[in-house]
């Protein structure tokens, strides 16, 4: 092994495919990258839910915001005035258990904004999203400035599975990956596979599908366009909510303006990806924070051998580019899935369209 | 003569009562600021005084109109970049990419340039940063054209990995010795002085001149009339022999060479490129552009509002308490009621407007799938 | 339905309409293109509701107020522009918005397919459930949206320009199962404009023409010339004089040409065809048989995998669409909202759409707005488009006069060569003539005209040579004027080569891998 790894170039990419089996399989990554993973399904979840019905939504990013600062200080103001013990199930308190819940409630709240604007008004959704973008950093940021927070609600914790099933030889590593994580990181996988059994073997699913690619089509057998795209948008407003309170609920146990930092947007590279269908949209969300993650672990534990030095002479003469390329892999990818993907995956055709309900002569 | 002011009136009243509704909203929130405040009381005069604050900052002094506009001017130049963007069918949100790439190379030039005469070397400093603009709006322009992906999504994208490769590039390359924080060497003689006591500088001139000539370039020319048919139907304009790949290229480089020159002309004023460049006119350009309707001439107003809100702010905060990001909250609340304008004619009992097929903005919204025809 | 009466802004689209339809009964509206056919059914179909006027089912007043409504009560409409979901299954159509349900939450698939098949079985065709509906020909995706009436147990069925897109051999297999129809005691509504078509099939004719009934006839008491001239209201002209012509040289030349289309099959297999100046020759065929890319191709905006064209002594294999523009190349495409104006501009600025970019409209990159409002308002007057000034925007004209101004763009100046695809649709009567003159003009003063048309009437009454387009290759040549229906359907349908082609009975699984390019 020690000999094909000598070889000039192709040795550091051998080297380097050994060390991401090496990281993969050893467990220690998956529970991370789950959790890197999370907002972006969540939203790419949101995502499928707006565009199958033939919405385009790209305030997910400023759902996302908004949910998450709701759902920290309504935790953080309850958890000052409950004052409880940290639960025995995910470390979970009424403070946070409420602040999840304010969270969706919020992310449905900005998810009707959007839909009023892009099926009532019928104004351009891409503008619609954008406003909601910038409206929601905005009020964010200066709630933020207002009211300053001291302390914090704490944040959920990671369950523990039982060490029989980490230890497993060739599957333990998926054991961990799974359940070795907060509340809503485990639930993802879960909503995944339910949204995707519904949109495909369901009455819901059917009639979802058909407004998304033809709704005149679905009109004239008498379904509702209008009420059915606006339930699916306010459903996929709970997926954002939902991400946004993992940013501070769960993964961080803090506020920072701006925090979500682009993630709405990979989410929606994450959909496109994964041909607008959630399993795809999950692999993608793997795929594109996997890349993120890899960088933790280079630095947690780097590779052995020469990449590593060559690694590690790196990130002595230039920290700061080598440590901001990791962090700007995944924007990376988005750019060069969209551009290679995109031909090939095709949006529900009536995406973007807003639905006027003509009596035609 | 009549005909025209009305129709300029019928285009100007949504977007003016727009904005009054959203300073009525704004005012809510402004009560509750100070019902949390150092003072926690419920003052309902307060929305008054800060608005007071703010136009005697923005307006109340010469200091204060110098501001105005100098807080104008890189906001024309983003308004244009994503106004123009808009007239092609294209939503161009990575202006704040394309100013920093401006700026930090602008930087760079006037750092090379800095013994050179003031001309040459503000000349050069100005032009490096409009290419690296027009170079950061090239990158998504071309992917559209060829790959069909949507601008929206990889410009934001370009924002962050422009930020990251920046801030990355000072901290290691080209960081000066000597400052407490990482920055770019001083730029020397490219820098853009105030005039006199004011902070009026001569980028003022520059940007402002881009007005008419937008207004040229689109309805005048040749070039201008392409870039309206591609935004307004592409496949026509492509049967009828023009080119909707090159046209979205041009533009989305010419809206970056926009946002670069703004860029260039904010850090040549502050003579140096800091590590942590923080700013928001890359974002306040799209407000500027929808709240000016994509025309350059609405551009420039809402540029000039936009600024002496800015401007106007900080007084705001120390006289009211009212922290400055309000304004970003403004600025949302009026893209929320410009777009649904329905309401604003509801409340303000308008008839109902000419039903416009709104050529431009219907073609941003193909999106994710479509690839540009040749 | 009685004194049905339905008003928009600016018109009456049903003016007191009586109309009643027994059972069993085929029933045809006779009109022409915008005299209140559609709006009628929209208004039975629950799509609208009438101002006035009042309708009865089994003698029983109904009020209906939406599409399920009327679904409800037994109604089904069929529309011209299929209200199919392409990327979904037959089977998923089909169940759309009357799922059967296995329980609250899934459907239930297995029961939807036996059901289906059932009905097929009933009325004499076979479908595949499980095929999806973008991969079948177009006469198919009728059946299916028929199977979606039967389905919900309609009664009355009404179909919208049925026979618009299909071969004359699938006219004669549609109409064969509507009799069956009828046969089993459903009512049909049969929309046309088509007369032959209505004089074959119907029971009664209803003709309809500005928003009133100007007269019901049975079909052995009446003949072309009788309902024409009810529908427009005037003696009619049925054909336009197209007096003769004078070709001469073949100018327009394509020789072995070969298109993909965007999935990467090859739909126009070797293509040769000369156009004379001063002959029309047209191209008919079923749509999707390679005429779209073929006219791609022509005017540059596809590119050719082999093969060339040459116009006059040019070759422009090579040249942009603009560069076969310049070299004396005509096009008016097929759908004018779409691909040949743009409708916010002015209409000067449509009017130089294709030449805004030289003298005397610009100088180099600035235009000059005095010399295209001059040529625009002399272009006006000459074509006699009805607009109030050259500044208002095209999309206040109406369609006919949107038309002419695409017409007018591409005629007023020399041509080589021009491709007509499409020229009248969706026109009235007094535009189609007014343009079918002009094209003539046209052909008259020299140049080659290539037309492509899915109207069968207008590429025999316009063309003094005809080709037709069978799976992307020219499969029969004929002479204009000597050429009849029935040998063209022929051509159209099966290529010539006596095979079942498109239309058979059998179930289209076979058919749709060979049929659909």
């Amino acid at each position: 092994m020690d000999a094909l790894f000598d070889i000039p170039v192709l040795g550091f990419v051998l080297q380097f495919a050994a060390y991401l089996v090496d990281v993969i399989t050893s467990g220690h990554i998956g529970p991370i990258v789950l959790g890197l993973a999370t907002p972006i399904a969540l939203g790419a979840l949101c995502g499928v839910m707006n565009e199958r019905t033939g919405v385009v939504n790209i305030g997910i990013e400023g759902m996302m915001l908004f949910a998450a600062y709701i759902g920290f200080m309504t935790a953080l103001l309850l958890d000052e005035a409950l004052a409880a013990e940290p639960g025995s199930v995910f470390g979970a308190t009424p403070a946070l258990v409420i602040g999840v819940v304010t969270a969706i409630v919020a992310g449905v709240l900005a998810s009707l904004l959007h839909a009023w604007l892009s099926v009532s008004i019928r104004a351009n959704q891409i503008i619609s999203g954008t406003i909601i973008n910038i409206t929601a950093l905005g009020l964010t940021s200066y709630l933020n400035r207002l009211i300053k927070p001291f302390g914090s609600a704490g944040t959920f914790e990671s369950f523990n599975p039982p060490e029989a099933l980490v230890n497993l030889p060739v599957v333990g590593w998926v054991f961990e990956m799974f359940l070795h994580v907060g509340p809503i990181a485990m639930s993802v996988i879960v909503f995944i596979i339910i949204v995707q059994i519904l949109l495909f073997r369901s009455r819901w699913g059917l009639r979802t599908r058909a407004v998304g690619e033809h709704p005149k089509a679905a009109d004239t057998v008498g379904i509702n366009v209008i009420h059915l795209r606006y339930r699916n948008v306010l459903l996929g407003g709970i997926f954002a909510g939902l991400a946004g309170a993992y940013l501070t609920l769960e993964a961080t146990g803090s506020f920072q303006n701006g925090m979500t930092a682009g993630r709405g947007f990979i989410a929606l590279a994450a959909m496109i990806f994964g041909r607008w269908t959630p399993l795809g949209a999950f692999g993608g969300a793997l795929l594109f924070m996997g890349s993120q993650a890899l960088g933790v672990a280079i630095r947690l534990a780097p590779p052995p051998g020469d990449l590593g030095q060559f690694l590690a002479g790196i990130q002595e003469t230039y920290p700061s580019i080598y440590n901001n390329f990791f962090t700007g892999l995944p924007y990376l990818l988005t750019i060069i899935v969209l551009a290679g993907v995109v031909g090939r995956s095709v949006a529900p055709a009536a995406d973007g369209i807003p639905y006027e309900k003509e009596s035609a002569t | 003569m009549r005909a025209r002011l009305r129709s300029i009136s019928a285009v100007v009243v949504i977007p003016a009562l727009s904005i009054l509704l959203a300073l009525v909203v704004a005012s809510v929130l402004i009560i509750f600021s100070g019902l949390v405040g150092p003072g926690g009381e419920l003052d309902l005069t307060l929305p008054f005084v800060a608005y007071a604050s703010l136009l005697q900052g923005a307006f109340g002094s010469l200091r204060g109109i110098s501001n105005t506009i100098v807080a104008a001017t890189p906001l024309v130049l983003t308004g244009l970049s994503v106004g123009v963007g808009l007239k092609a069918g294209l939503f161009n949100i990575g202006a704040t990419g394309q100013v920093l790439a401006g700026g930090f190379t602008a930087a760079l030039v006037g750092v090379a340039l800095a013994d050179a005469p003031p001309l040459i070397a503000i000349g050069g400093a100005v032009l490096g940063g409009i290419l690296a603009g027009a170079l950061a709006g090239f990158i998504p322009g071309f992917l559209k054209a060829y790959t069909g992906a949507h601008e929206v999504v990889t410009t934001i994208m370009l924002n962050a990995l422009i930020q990251l490769a920046i801030s990355g590039l000072v901290n290691d390359v080209f960081k000066a010795q000597g400052p407490t924080f990482a920055r770019t060497a001083s730029v020397g003689n490219a820098v853009l002085a105030g005039l006199g006591n004011t902070t009026l500088h001569a980028g003022v001139l520059l940007a402002f001149a881009c007005v008419p000539f937008t207004f040229w370039l689109l309805w005048r020319t040749t070039t201008g009339f392409e870039i309206r048919a591609v935004g307004a139907n592409p496949t026509a304009a492509r049967y009828a022999g023009m080119n909707p790949r090159r046209m979205i290229i041009l533009t989305m480089s010419l809206c970056g060479a926009f946002a670069g020159l703004a860029g260039a002309i904010e850090i040549l004023r502050l003579g140096y490129y800091p590590a942590v460049f923080g700013t928001s006119i890359g974002f306040d350009g799209i407000t500027v552009a929808l709240l000016g309707q994509a025309h350059p001439i609405g551009i420039a107003f809402s540029a000039l509002l936009l600024g002496a809100m800015r401007a106007g702010a900080p007084l705001m905060q120390i006289q009211a308490h009212v922290p400055v990001e309000i304004i970003d909250v403004i600025q949302g609340v009026i893209l929320i009621f410009l777009t649904a304008e329905i309401v604003v004619r509801r409340v303000f009992r308008l008839r109902a407007g000419p039903v416009e097929t709104g050529g431009e903005l219907q073609t941003i919204t193909r999106s994710y799938g479509e690839k540009v025809a040749g | 339905m009685r004194g049905i009466t339905k008003r928009y802004p600016g018109v009456v689209a049903n003016d007191h309409i009586d109309l009643d339809v027994k059972a069993g009964e085929i029933h045809a509206l006779l009109g022409e293109n915008g005299a209140g056919k559609t709006t009628l059914m929209n208004v039975l179909y629950g799509l609208a509701r009438p101002n006035e006027g009042e309708i009865l089912l089994d003698g029983q007043p109904v009020d209906i107020a939406d599409p399920a409504d009327a679904i409800s009560r037994g109604i089904s409409m069929v529309h011209q522009h299929f209200m199919l979901v392409p990327v979904l299954t037959v089977a998923e159509n089909i169940l759309l918005g009357a799922e059967t349900m296995a329980n609250p939450i899934f459907l239930d698939r297995g029961e939807a397919r036996r059901r289906i098949l059932a009905l097929g079985k009933r009325f004499g065709f076979e479908i595949d459930p499980d095929a999806r509906v973008d991969t079948l020909p177009v006469g198919w995706q009728q059946r299916v949206e028929i199977l979606k009436a039967l389905y919900r147990e309609a009664r009355i069925l009404v179909l919208d320009e049925p026979t618009a897109v299909l071969t004359p051999q699938e006219t004669v297999e549609i109409f064969a199962v509507l009799r069956r129809l009828a046969a089993e005691d459903h009512s049909i509504i049969f929309i046309s404009h088509k007369l032959y078509e209505v004089l074959e099939i119907a029971d009664r004719i209803t003709v309809i023409n500005r928003g009133r009934v100007v007269g019901t006839r049975l079909p052995a008491e009446t003949n072309e010339e009788d309902l024409a001239e009810l529908m427009v209201g005037r003696e009619v002209q049925l054909t336009v004089d197209r007096g003769q012509s004078h070709p001469a040289e073949p100018i327009l030349r394509l020789e072995g040409l070969r298109v993909r289309s965007d999935r990467g099959q090859e739909v126009v297999r070797g293509v040769d065809l000369s156009v004379r100046g001063g002959e029309i020759l047209g191209i008919a065929g079923v749509a999707g048989n390679g005429q779209d890319e073929l006219v791609e191709a022509l005017t540059g905006l596809r590119r050719s995998q082999s093969g060339s064209v040459h116009l006059g002594e040019k070759e422009i294999t090579g040249l942009s669409v603009r560069g076969r523009r310049e070299a004396g190349l005509g096009y008016v495409p097929g759908d004018r909202q779409k691909y040949g104006l743009v409708l916010g501009f002015t209409v000067a600025d449509n009017l130089v759409l294709t030449q805004y970019y030289g003298r005397p409209f610009a100088r180099g990159i600035q235009r000059n707005d005095a010399a295209i409002a001059e040529w625009a308002r002399e272009t006006i007057e000459q074509f006699d488009i009805r607009t109030p000034s050259e500044a208002v925007s095209a999309g206040t004209l109406s369609g006919g006069n949107q038309q002419k101004v695409i017409v007018a763009r591409e005629f007023n100046r020399e041509l080589k060569a021009l491709v007509l695809d499409q020229p009248t649709r969706g026109l009235d009567v007094g535009s189609i003539e007014f343009i079918h003159k002009q094209a003539i003009r046209k052909r008259d003063s020299g140049t080659a005209i290539l037309l492509v048309s899915a109207e069968l009437d207008e590429i025999l009454e316009l063309s003094d040579r005809i080709a037709v387009m069978y799976r992307g290759e020219i499969v029969g040549l004929l002479d204009g004027r000597s050429a009849n229906k029935e040998e063209i359907g022929l051509l159209m349908a099966t290529g010539g080569k006596g095979r079942g082609g498109a239309s058979s009975s059998a179930s289209p699984g076979a058919a749709a891998t060979g049929a659909s390019p």
